[in-house]
């Protein structure tokens, strides 16, 4: 999911072509402008991303979902910036399924990887300019004009002598026009909403309560049901008594599914008071002896043994046989709940001739594919209206598309439209973790304190085994699991980097920048470490060791920079910092922070410096930044999925907190300008805060907690023994 | 029947008496703007104001609503200063819980017109957000704040 995608200008073009014909599409979820104008018929639909009305109104067919990162604003951003249109005249529509809104990469239509605008540029960039060209070529025709000589600005073609004709008017001349083989993109200094900060399409709705969610949509005739799911994974139905649901009044039906029992009922709540009269006996199979404890035991002792190699380089074994100085230490981070504020819920409505689906999906391919296969419909007969999504983090994006499947699987058992909604606690126990990881973690040091070797192992789930990319997994490493680990920038002569994955019956998955949740924390933590060690300021050790690497230091300068690095602090201050690359964006945190009497860790001050390459919307990366700092800052400090006899201990908010307003630091976001290909936005400001706070603690105090998260007894043990 | 007055509006509903009113105003009267975030108290996305105070409608019994005035994220006007600080401070991301934050941020202002950091803090620190708006909330409360200042109001 990794990696910085290369923009090919002339993929592009081809795309453009081959996108012709026009699509015009109803029915689906369309997101007004802030105007909130109802929108005309649309003659002018020159390609599968946008259709231009009689009144100049310009929809945007967006391809990917939005759920706070802001792509609702960044694409059609691209898209408006060669169209030249009005942006006030600017509307979001949900793309259904179709092949031309695949991921350009994974082949499915998918929002991920912090990959949007990297992949989506050239080709809505290509989108907006063929349209252009072909309403300045209706214009052109009107006027018996040369083209070339016309000029376009907020939605109008400008004759040399000044004449205007708007879009509105030339829409329809536009759609009988050929659409042009090849266009020219803007030059990028000629930017007019590209780079700067241009107000979210999505906000207006998400003010005033209109925005519509999953859990928001609301079919006639439609029941909604709750699921009495296993205790435990793995388990299986043995047997259940419905009698007292049934008397629940309300409860209209209660269905056995392969995600556990139904109770289908005309409200929520009457669904909800007859799953608590169900009686549900399970087998629980073995998945019922499965604990933390247990398992970091099992963990431990496996990273002591060579797993499978990621990359090595040198001779690591040799190098530290004879270090002068070696320096080792273990680390561990836990399953996490993506907990994503509106919980998971799927809206079904299966008929003999088709099915829809509505719901806040990441993967709508998946769900589409998923329907189809449960109900027997062929897929052109499936149609997937991608609603608001309150909230994603990857956990929207199951390859089996779980919450879609059981709402499915219910609709079909009772005959009648429904919502599936997951209590809180559903969603928090019925899976999808972020995975549980055991580091350990060795570097040898010459006699001047220099590093020769590092040897880094990781054990872990893998979280590409259960999905459609298992073909990416060679010779026994997912590279979701050793990112950031085995492609470290800095420089040491000898590295091994090894990974054992066993597997549990735990459902894992992306977690808001996947790999790097885990591995940042390891690694910049251990390099604290090593730095401390050798008597080197821990910036002043990572620019050694990142010579070569321009965009790494580039930020790593701007944050210590900013936050003063190196300057004294109040007295119970204490500062770290951390640098990180992921999604093709470069991000360096500094934390203040202080800690009480009870080991409370408290962050004062976050800055942020970020190069995530050419800008789309400056706010919007500000805004991003800010999220990642605080979904980062609950799982350092707070997040923690635990198992006791099979069973998730956390089930809610009060056992599973997020970082509150009253406790988030001050945080500051610096931009570093840059005219390299986009990188991702959306996850790149996770991985970095949890080691800058870790490192942060270190210098205050001298503990060194090397486990996730940095709760006041592990600050209180780690004082005592520092 | 339990007649209820939301947004200004009287309206019956026939629901059971102890059903939270969350679940009248999604499922009953349609308004959706009012979310479900945790059903125990503790997220705040549920919030809406009653008699004017903030309060958490998954775990409020809709019988004990009679002869209160309820208003909801659809009947605060679009041109209330909250939802136009919001608006240009642009703090929704996903915009789940955000319905809730206006309604505790309005109510805030309603009694205390400029709120210092610590009574933001204990007025809003209840009300959660996975995307982390955090920051941005604190702002438009204080861009409120100003503007009433600056209106001499
Ligand atoms: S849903 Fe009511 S407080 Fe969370
Ligand atoms: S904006 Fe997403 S939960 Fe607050």
């Amino acid at each position: 999911m990794n990696g910085i995608i290369k923009l090919d200008r002339r993929y592009l073009l081809k795309t453009g072509v081959a996108l012709g014909g026009g699509l015009v599409l109803a029915c689906y979820f369309s997101f007004p402008s802030p105007a909130g104008a109802a929108e005309p018929p649309a003659p002018f639909a020159p390609n599968a991303f946008l259709r231009v009305g009689t009144d100049g109104s310009v929809t945007i067919i967006n391809n990917k979902s939005e759920m706070g990162q802001g792509v609702y604003t960044a694409l059609p951003m691209i898209v408006a910036e060669e169209l030249d249109c009005d942006w006030q005249k600017v509307r979001v529509e949900a793309a259904p399924v179709a092949p031309i809104y695949n991921h350009t990469l994974f082949g499915s239509q998918v929002t991920g990887g912090s990959t949007s605008v990297r992949t989506e540029w050239q080709r809505l960039a290509q989108a907006g300019a063929a349209a252009r060209a072909m309403l300045v070529a209706a214009a052109a025709q009107t006027w018996k004009a040369d083209p070339a000589a016309c000029r376009t600005a907020k939605g109008q073609v400008i004759h040399p002598d000044g004449r205007r004709l708007s879009y509105g008017d030339l829409a329809a001349k536009a759609a009988k026009l050929p659409v042009p083989a090849e266009v020219k993109l803007k030059d990028p200094t000629k930017y007019t909403l590209i780079g700067h900060p241009v107000h979210r399409l999505d906000s207006p709705a998400k003010v005033n309560g209109s925005a519509i969610f999953g859990i928001d949509v609301q079919l006639p005739g439609m029941l909604v049901a709750v699921i009495a799911r296993p205790p435990v994974f793995g388990a299986t139905l043995k047997e259940f008594d419905d009698k007292k649901a049934k008397a629940v009044p309300g409860v209209k039906a209660v269905v056995a599914v392969p995600a556990g029992v139904a109770v289908v009922a005309e409200r929520f709540r009457p669904a909800l008071q007859g799953r608590d009269a169900l009686q549900v006996e399970w087998d629980e199979g073995p998945g019922a002896t499965l604990s933390t404890d247990g398992l970091r035991r099992q963990y431990a002792a496996l990273a002591r043994t060579p797993g499978a190699p990621a990359r090595r380089e040198g001779d690591v074994a040799a190098a530290l046989a004879r270090a002068a100085k070696t320096l080792e230490a273990e680390y561990e981070v836990p399953f996490l709940a993506h907990a994503p504020m509106e919980p998971l819920n799927c809206c079904v409505d299966l008929r003999p001739d088709g099915c829809d689906i509505y719901t806040g999906t990441q993967m709508q391919t998946g769900a589409r594919d998923t329907a189809a296969r449960i109900s027997g419909l062929p897929p052109e007969q499936v149609r997937v209206h991608t609603t608001y999504l309150g909230g994603g983090f990857g956990r929207r994006a199951t390859p089996n598309s779980d919450f879609v499947a059981e709402a499915v699987q219910v609709a079909k058992a009772i005959g009648k439209p429904v919502k599936v909604i997951r209590t809180r606690e559903d969603d928090m126990r019925a899976g999808y973790y972020r995975p549980f990881w055991y580091d350990r973690i060795t570097a040898g040091l010459d006699a001047k304190g220099g590093v020769e070797s590092w040897r880094h192992t990781i054990v872990g789930q893998s979280i590409m085994a259960s999905t459609a990319f298992a073909g990416s997994i060679k010779d026994g490493i997912d590279d979701t699991s050793v990112e950031g680990a085995s492609d470290i920038p800095y420089a040491f002569p000898n590295i091994l980097v090894d990974l054992h994955t066993p597997t549990l019956p735990v459902p894992v998955l992306w977690w808001r920048s996947v790999g790097h949740s885990h591995t940042a924390f390891v690694v910049e933590s251990f390099l604290d470490e090593v730095a401390h060690a050798t008597g080197r300021d821990p910036l002043d050790l990572r620019r050694t060791l990142l010579a070569g690497h321009p965009r790494h230091l580039g930020v790593l300068e701007l944050a210590a920079r900013k936050a003063g690095w190196g300057k004294p602090l109040s007295p119970g201050r204490g500062m770290g910092i951390a640098v990180n690359a992921s999604f093709g964006s470069f991000v360096a945190q500094v934390a203040e922070i202080s800690v009480s009497k009870s080991g409370a860790i408290r962050v004062h001050r976050v800055v942020c410096a970020v190069d995530c390459g050419r800008i789309v919307n400056p706010d919007t990366i500000a805004a991003q930044m800010e999220s990642g700092i605080i979904f980062g800052l609950t799982a350092a400090l707070y997040g923690a999925i635990t198992f006791k006899d099979g069973r998730v201990e956390q089930g809610n908010f009060d056992d599973y907190p997020l970082l509150r307003l009253d406790e988030t630091p001050q945080i500051d976001v610096h931009l570093v300008p840059s005219s390299e290909d986009p990188g991702g936005i959306g996850e790149p400001g996770v991985p970095p805060i949890a080691p800058a706070v870790a490192n942060a603690l270190f210098s205050l105090s001298g503990a060194r907690v090397r486990s996730l998260p940095l709760t006041p007894d592990k600050v209180l043990a780690a004082q005592a023994k520092g | 029947m339990i007649t209820l007055d939301v947004n200004g509006k009287k309206i019956e509903v026939s629901v059971a008496a102890d059903t939270p009113l969350l679940w009248v105003l999604r499922e009953e009267l349609q308004l959706t703007g009012t979310k479900f975030g945790c059903g125990e108290g503790i997220c705040g996305a549920c919030t809406v104001l009653v008699d004017g105070d903030p309060t958490r409608s998954c775990v409020t019994p809709v019988e004990t609503m009679q002869g209160r005035k309820i208003v909801t994220i659809e009947g605060l006007p679009d041109t209330h200063p909250v939802k136009r600080a919001w608006l240009e401070q642009e703090v929704s991301q996903c915009g789940y819980c955000q319905p809730g934050q206006i309604l505790a941020a309005a109510a805030l202002l309603q009694s205390r017109p400029a709120p210092t950091d610590t009574e933001i803090d204990s007025a809003m620190g209840d009300n959660l957000c996975r995307c982390g708006t955090y920051p941005r909330i604190r702002k438009a409360i204080h861009q409120v704040a100003s503007e009433t200042k600056g209106g001499g109001k």
